[in-house]
């Protein structure tokens, strides 16, 4: 690991003040030490924000309102998540292990890095960690890699769960820059990788993950998660999604649907939502919704098998969703 | 192009005050420290062990302030004034915690390796109150990877010492 100072401090605006002349967030840690002992990352200077007052779980109306410095494990836990946002909890279960969930924090999640093996083999080509160096997965082994919003220059999956949910159910992001506040949603914050892999989020030098709004409604309780992995926990998804509906009079209203595991960002799929609206919640309608979630994939040597699996996975967790009481 | 930092020498280093297993420790630490490296190198606590170094594999499981974490993937720096429980701190008087005697009685482990962090693990998962059925220790366990596969004797451990620990 390369030398670097640690800064603490219990104010947002220092924190700020730190972050925008060229410091490095820390909360959990989870990601960022891992990869500063693989030398992907070498900040210089770190500063520890987990002092400020960022932490917490509200409700603001149907609104969930969750801190940047809420544990994965106190969201997962909550009562009231659990209750009125099955999605979260769920989606935060089935990611990492109990462990690591006590200390990554949920705006750690989002900004996690990618799990791309030669993203940390540091002899290895890679665009994201080294800018113009090539891809070694797109001739590599490339299993656990992308099939959708892929280019020529990076395929690797966005690893968060949770952040699959969140993106289906329209959760936005308020963040604290030197320049003041902003919000937008939270699919905004992944940028695809086109010929820049390594810019990956949206954020302005600076700028702070403040809190995670999720709008409740009719389809929030009647949502489910399915991780599709190679062992049962504790493992990144192959394919995963996250599915939510609104069932009225035995007919859907409106669906949301959202899979990891198969996009180089969290992937929301519209098409196979609208295909759904109007319809009866069964197999073939679900079926007929989850045929259109893979055009314009592009599979590569190993994962031509995430082509099959996405749709099933989608038709399961929309069984599993319409079976919610 | 600049010349790359030197990766060898302290860089600041850091004082700061830790409780470990009921007795306060002044210590003065390189920022890169994890709380793991503290534990074996700076403190002799060689009891938890580092397996992958990569959050991975749960053997250097500790607990910091009653939570379980993995202490690999923490600097020791960020938890001034942090309480730390390892696997010495167990024993009490010389009679083991029922959940390591629970360990001993099921056979919970073969070359033992794991074991210090599957028993610090099984403390968090039975506080935490996800000890309720075999199906459930397995998945609430499940960042405690054992090489050895002796699972079904963890498992038997963990369930027998709820309640008792
Ligand atoms: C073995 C292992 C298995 C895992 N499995 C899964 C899994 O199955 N599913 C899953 O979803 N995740 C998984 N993870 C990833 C884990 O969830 C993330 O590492 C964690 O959520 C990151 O949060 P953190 O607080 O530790 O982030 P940190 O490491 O502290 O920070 C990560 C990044 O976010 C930035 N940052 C942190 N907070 C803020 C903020 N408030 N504002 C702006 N920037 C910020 C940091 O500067 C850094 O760049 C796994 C991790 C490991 C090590
Ligand atoms: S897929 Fe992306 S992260 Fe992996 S080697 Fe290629 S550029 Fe690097
Ligand atoms: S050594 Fe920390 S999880 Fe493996
Ligand atoms: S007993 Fe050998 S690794 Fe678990």
């Amino acid at each position: 690991m390369f030398p670097f100072t640690l800064e603490k401090t219990a104010s947002t605006e220092a924190a700020i003040a730190a972050g925008s002349s060229g410091a490095r967030y820390i909360a959990g840690g989870t990601t960022l030490i891992d990869l500063m002992r693989d030398e992907v990352e070498r900040p210089e200077r770190l500063v520890d924000i987990n002092r400020l007052p960022l932490g917490g779980i509200r409700f603001e109306g149907e609104d969930l309102v969750i801190g940047a410095l809420a544990r994965m494990a106190e969201v997962a836990a909550d009562a009231d998540v659990q209750r009125l946002q099955p999605l979260i909890a769920e989606s935060l279960i089935e990611g990492a292990s109990p462990q690591l969930r006590n200390m990554a924090s949920m705006g750690g999640n989002l900004l996690q890095r990618v799990r791309c093996p030669y993203f940390r083999m540091l002899d290895a080509g890679c665009n994201k960690r080294t800018p113009g160096s090539g891809c070694a997965a797109i001739e590599g082994l490339n299993a656990g890699h992308a099939i959708l919003g892929t280019s020529d220059h990076c395929v690797a999956t966005h690893p968060s769960d949770v952040a699959v949910a969140l993106v289906a159910l329209d959760a936005t992001l308020r963040v604290q820059g030197p320049q003041g506040e902003r919000s937008f949603p939270v699919e905004e914050l992944f940028r695809l990788p086109g010929d820049t892999p390594h810019l990956e989020h949206t954020l302005l030098p600076g700028e702070l993950i403040v809190e995670i709004r999720v709008p409740g409604g009719p389809h929030a309780r009647r949502a489910r998660y399915l991780k599709v992995r190679d062992r049962a926990s504790y493992e990144f998804a192959l394919v995963s999604a996250a599915a939510a509906l609104d069932i009225g009079d035995g007919v859907i209203r409106a669906a949301r649907i959202a899979a990891g595991g198969v996009g180089t960002r969290p992937w929301r799929l519209r098409a196979c939502e609208a295909a759904l609206v109007g319809r009866k919640p069964d197999r073939q309608a679900f079926e007929e919704a989850a045929q259109l979630a893979t055009k314009g994939v592009r599979p590569l040597h190993h994962n031509a098998f995430k082509v099959a699996l996405l749709p099933r996975t989608i038709v399961r967790a929309l069984e599993m969703a319409g079976e919610v009481a | 192009m600049a010349a790359e930092p030197a990766r060898t020498e302290a860089t600041a280093v850091d004082t700061i005050r830790l409780v470990v297993n009921g007795e306060p420790k002044e210590l003065k630490l390189d920022p890169r420290q994890s709380i793991l490296d503290v534990l074996r190198e700076s403190l002799n606590l060689t009891g938890t062990k580092k397996g992958c170094n990569q959050g991975a594999c749960g053997a250097c499981t500790i607990l910091v302030d009653g939570k379980r974490i993995v202490s690999c993937l923490t600097l020791a720096s960020m938890h001034d004034g942090a309480d730390v429980q390892t696997i010495e701190g167990l024993e009490k008087d010389g009679e083991l915690h029922p959940l390591q005697a629970a360990f001993v009685r099921h056979e919970g482990l073969q070359c033992g390796f794991c074991t210090s962090g599957q028993i610090m693990s099984g403390i968090g998962c039975i506080a935490e109150g996800h000890a309720g059925s075999p199906e459930e220790i397995q998945f609430w366990m499940s960042g405690n990877i054992c090489r050895c596969g002796a699972y079904p004797g963890i498992v038997a451990a963990v369930a027998d010492a709820v309640g008792r620990s």
